[in-house]
Parts: structure tokens; C-alpha cells; sequence
């Protein structure tokens, strides 16, 4: 059961700014949500290995060479906000705040 | 020349390498009626000026005697597709200005084909959805009857090739998002297995289920453009490193003997009874041509949705963890500090399906519940895995089933309930979870004229097989010269 902690915590680790409202609403959803995922106690998984992905493939290597990439001007086109070469973005040392 | 939209891959092929018309005027007559159609708001972004600078080059290319398949022929991209200088959104308010610095291998592909890209279709935010009803955008329409909803969350390239605004599209399916619109719009729609086609440039929701494919008028239009874009690509590390035969090859080709598989846990209580008939009479067409049917069972089909949302989720809040307002995509105005940007920039940027879905992987991937819901959902994907294989083993070729339990609903019939949208992809969820190719094709109508899907599923590299029964049942019946008037 999904209580208004939770959706708190949740929201929290999601990077996700929920309002009052929002909270009442999304807490009904998604215990309804969970309450159908819990079907999945009934399954019996005793004799199986879990399965990330149906290829099986594993470290999937190239040589260790330079390759063209692209350029920093091509790289900063969809940037907020920028200057010269940078992302120019908030203050991360000693500026209060939660976190 | 309105009718040249009413021509299909192979028609505008031979028109083009003949010379009967110019790919200039080719896309200027679809760029024509798009513009006619924005009602049905199945293109986020039109490539006027673009799609004619393609199709110039494409008609000097023709002239100078080049082949290849798609050279000159418009294609509409679903708007979750990298498209260097073009606009590509997602359909979410996160990226409604992001013009992509590179192409997916998917469009380089098609570029290197000469397809002439027309348009970005409009789509689910980040594929989230099954109704088109989840766009920043506007929700797309279904051209059959515009009250209702196309399908998602390929449904506006579902729709670009329904009303003949493109002869064919690329979408993508990590769920069922190229199928059940595929069934939905009367169209058919293939989503190959899961490494035939690079994720290279597609924006990721779930990593291990999401696959590019196509949306055609018939079968063998699909199979030619899926060609064109498979095969293995050394940027995704995903992408499988094995032969892509000529799949158009297939269609012709006999079908005695071919076994079919019937699940009975697909055809339960509930299930539309319109819908159980079409399915039954194709598979009766079926049994008409040769094929053997064979009555299976997928025990573990019940675990496949409530799986999926447990997985899909989990791995797409690790996937949009990256849109966090620095590098690109929105970023909140006056944020007092670095925390406050990323949450405000990614509430304001997403929308209530993604928060939802993003909120589910979370919880579902935090200390305490890992074990209970991540990890056990992981083994019941074996557990699907499992029953399609052993079908395969010695049962049955293919599996056939209806794509969708219901038809097209209404606009805003099921937008309420999250969990009865999700219900919606009972039958397309497992084909995912367990990697396979499937295809929806047209099958009939239901007592509404709206239109019914049969899926076909194969095993593992088996989408010849899959064109070999679909072009079959195509052979025998006229559901697929069938289009809405727009």
C-alpha cells in the first residue's frame, strides 16, 4: 500500500515536484497500478533465472581507437544556456537550498 | 494527380523508374494533401522545404539510371527517430525544441536508400501510451472516424499511411505501439525481433523491448522497407550481427503445412466477439490455403502485462533520468538552485503518463522492492520467454491471435483509468517481452466500420516466415485495399 510518504519518497528519487493535488491523485494510481502488478506473486519463478534482455549478448567491445564524434558547436546547439565552449549552468558549491 | 497517393510501394516504384512521374511531384501531391488533413494532426513537424530538396536529388539520382528500392518514395518518421536539422520531439513539451545534431542509423539508412523523409509523426509522449492521447502536440485522430483514437503510441504514422499521407512509415514498438495502431487504422505494421534493427538515434524508453519498424498498405511494402532498415549496426550494442535475408521474397511463397498455433489463453471471456470472429475466419482462410492449425498454450500469458509494467517502466526511468535541463531539452526559468532545476525542469517538462511511468520504475527499482518487483518480474519474463519457445520447439511455426481485445475507442473513452489503457495490450505485450517479430494485419471490420487486426508472431530471426502467412492471407482477401476517404 502506496501511502502519502511513499509518493513523497518516490517523487523524490524521480527528480519529480508534485503538487497537493497531484499527490491524492497519483497515490490512488499508482496503488491501483501495484495492486495489478502484484499478480505477478502468484508466478512461479522457482526454476528461472531472471531475463534483462532476450539476446544474451554480453560486452560488446570495439578497439580502443579515436573515432570521429562531434564537434563542441554541434554538441552545444540544443543548450539552454551557454558560453564559448561550455553549458553554462547554476552554482553546485555552497548555495543552500535541500540537497 | 491526387491518385498517385492511392499507389503502393511497388506501383510508385515502377512509376518512378519509368518516368510516368517525378518525385517532385510525387511529394508535392502527398505535401498537398497533408496540408489538406491537419485536422487528423498525425505530423508534429511537415518537411516542406526538405522533403523537396530529397526529392530533387532523388529525381537526378532516378535519371542517371541509380536503383534501389525506396530512392525518391516520401516516408514519414515517427517523431521519436533522430533526424539531423529536423525538429524531433517526442511529442513532449521536454524536447518540443530539440533539432538533433546527428541521424539515428535508421534514417541514415533510409536517407542512404533515397527515401525522401516528408514528415515527424505525432506519437505518445516518449512512446508512453496506446491511444495517441498522450501528445504535448494534441492527440492524433483515427481517419476511419475521427471521434475515435488511432492507437499508440505509433499513431500518427499509423494514420500518415491509413489516409494515404505517406505510403510508408517508420514507428516504433516496445509494447505494442506499432501493432495495435497498425489494427486500429487497417494498416499493416511490423515490428521486427529485437536486434534486427538499431536503436541508434531512436530515443530510448525501454531498452531491452523497444524495436524500430514499419507501417505499410500491404505486406510486401513491409517487408521491402523492413529490409532497408535492418542489419547490425556497430553504434548499438543491442543490434544483432546475423544476415537479413530478402524478405519481400517471401510473399508468394506456399504456405501447405505451415503450422499455425492457436493460444487458448488469448481467447477467453471478454475477448469482443467481433473480433473472435474475424480472427476465426482468417484462420479458416488459413486452413483454406494448407496451413495446419494447432491449438497451443502460453501459460504464463496472464503475468505478461503486469510484467511489462514492472519492466518497461523501471528501465524508462533510468532512460529519461538524462533530461534534467543542463545539456539540452527544457530547463526551468528561475530556479534558485541546482536540485530545484532538475525537478522543475523535468515536472514542467513531462507529462502526466511519463511522471506516472517514471514514478512506477522508481518505486519499483528502490531499496525494499527490488527483489520483490524488479527482480521477480525479470524471471516471469524467462517464464514467457519460456512458453513461446516451447510452442516453437514442436508445435506450431507461427502463433496467430488478434492483435487488440476491442477496436478503435472513443477519444477520452479510457484516458481516466490508466490501468484499463494498459489492457489494451494483452496480446502485443508478450511478443515484446519475449523479443519476437509480429506483425498486425488487416482482417476485417467490425459492426462500427471500424477496422480489425490479426497478429502473427514468430520465433527469434523468423520474420520471413511471419511475410510468407501474412502475404498468404493477403492474397486471398481485400481487407488491405481497403482505406478511410480523407
Amino acid at each position: 500500500m502506496i501511502d502519502e510518504n511513499d509518493v513523497n519518497k518516490i517523487a523524490k528519487l524521480a527528480y519529480l515536484i508534485v503538487s497537493p493535488a497531484e499527490k491524492v491523485r497519483l497515490q490512488k494510481e499508482l496503488n491501483s497500478i501495484m495492486e495489478y502488478v502484484n499478480k505477478l506473486e502468484s508466478a512461479d519463478v522457482s526454476n528461472v533465472k531472471p531475463m534483462s534482455h532476450v539476446l544474451g549478448s554480453t560486452n560488446v567491445f570495439r578497439e580502443d581507437v579515436c573515432a570521429t564524434s562531434l564537434s563542441n558547436e554541434e554538441a552545444l546547439k540544443n543548450a539552454p544556456d551557454k558560453s564559448g565552449r561550455f553549458i553554462k549552468v547554476p552554482i553546485i558549491i555552497d548555495q543552500g537550498g535541500e540537497h | 494527380m491526387s491518385d498517385l497517393t492511392n499507389l503502393n510501394l511497388s506501383e510508385l516504384r515502377s512509376g518512378l523508374d519509368e518516368k510516368k512521374f517525378s518525385s517532385v511531384e510525387l511529394t508535392k501531391t502527398y505535401l498537398e494533401k497533408i496540408n489538406k488533413n491537419k485536422d487528423l494532426n498525425c505530423y508534429i513537424e511537415i518537411c516542406n522545404d526538405i522533403s523537396l530538396e530529397s526529392a530533387k536529388d532523388a529525381d537526378k539520382l532516378i535519371a542517371s539510371g541509380k536503383k534501389s528500392k525506396l530512392l525518391g518514395i516520401p516516408v514519414a518518421v515517427k517523431d521519436i527517430i533522430l533526424t539531423k536539422g529536423i525538429k524531433t520531439t517526442c511529442a513532449s513539451k521536454m524536447l518540443a525544441n530539440f533539432i538533433p545534431p546527428y541521424d539515428a542509423t535508421v534514417t541514415a539508412k533510409l536517407k542512404e536508400d533515397g527515401a525522401v523523409i516528408i514528415g515527424k509523426t505525432n506519437m505518445d509522449e516518449f512512446a508512453m501510451g496506446s491511444s495517441n492521447e498522450n501528445s504535448f502536440f494534441g492527440s492524433v485522430k483515427n481517419p476511419w472516424n475521427k471521434e475515435r483514437v488511432p492507437g499508440g503510441s505509433s499513431g500518427g504514422s499509423a494514420v500518415a499511411v491509413s489516409a494515404q499521407l505517406a505510403p510508408l512509415a517508420l514507428g516504433t514498438d516496445t509494447g505494442g505501439s506499432i501493432r495495435q495502431p497498425a489494427a486500429f487504422c487497417g494498416v499493416v505494421g511490423l515490428r521486427p525481433t529485437y536486434g534486427r534493427v538499431s536503436r541508434y538515434g531512436v530515443v530510448a524508453y525501454a531498452s531491452s523491448l523497444d524495436q524500430v519498424g514499419i507501417f505499410a498498405k500491404n505486406v510486401k511494402d513491409c517487408a521491402a522497407a523492413t529490409k532497408v532498415i535492418s542489419g547490425h549496426d556497430k553504434y548499438d550494442a543491442t543490434s544483432a550481427d546475423i544476415e537479413v535475408p530478402d524478405f519481400e521474397a517471401e510473399a508468394g511463397k506456399d504456405i501447405k503445412n505451415l503450422r499455425l498455433g492457436v493460444p487458448k489463453e488469448y481467447f477467453v471471456k471478454g475477448l469482443n466477439p467481433e473480433i473472435e470472429k474475424a480472427v476465426k475466419d482468417a484462420i479458416n482462410v488459413y486452413t483454406k490455403l494448407g496451413a495446419e492449425i494447432v491449438e497451443i498454450s502460453l501459460p504464463n500469458t496472464e503475468y505478461a502485462v503486469p510484467c511489462y509494467y514492472v519492466l518497461a517502466p523501471a528501465e524508462a526511468s533510468s532512460n529519461l533520468a538524462r533530461y534534467d535541463g543542463i545539456r539540452y531539452g527544457h530547463r526551468a526559468k528561475d530556479t534558485l538552485n541546482l536540485y530545484e532545476l532538475y525537478c522543475k525542469s523535468r515536472t514542467e517538462g513531462f507529462g502526466d503518463e511519463v511522471k506516472r511511468r517514471i514514478m512506477i520504475g522508481a518505486y519499483v527499482l528502490s531499496s525494499g522492492f527490488y527483489d520483490a518487483y524488479y527482480l521477480r518480474a525479470q524471471k516471469v519474463r524467462s517464464l514467457i520467454y519460456n512458453d513461446f519457445q516451447n510452442a516453437f520447439k514442436d508445435k506450431c511455426d507461427l502463433v496467430i491471435s488478434p492483435t487488440t481485445p476491442t477496436s478503435a475507442f472513443k477519444i477520452g473513452e479510457k484516458s481516466a483509468d490508466p490501468l484499463e489503457m494498459y489492457l489494451n495490450d494483452i496480446f502485443t505485450i508478450p511478443v515484446n517481452l519475449a523479443g519476437l517479430p509480429g506483425i498486425s494485419i488487416p482482417c476485417g471490420f467490425d459492426s462500427n466500420n471500424l477496422p480489425i487486426g490479426l497478429q502473427l508472431i514468430g520465433n527469434l530471426w523468423q520474420e520471413s516466415t511471419i511475410i510468407r502467412a501474412a502475404a498468404a492471407y493477403e492474397a486471398e482477401t481485400q481487407w488491405h485495399t481497403k482505406f478511410p476517404e480523407v
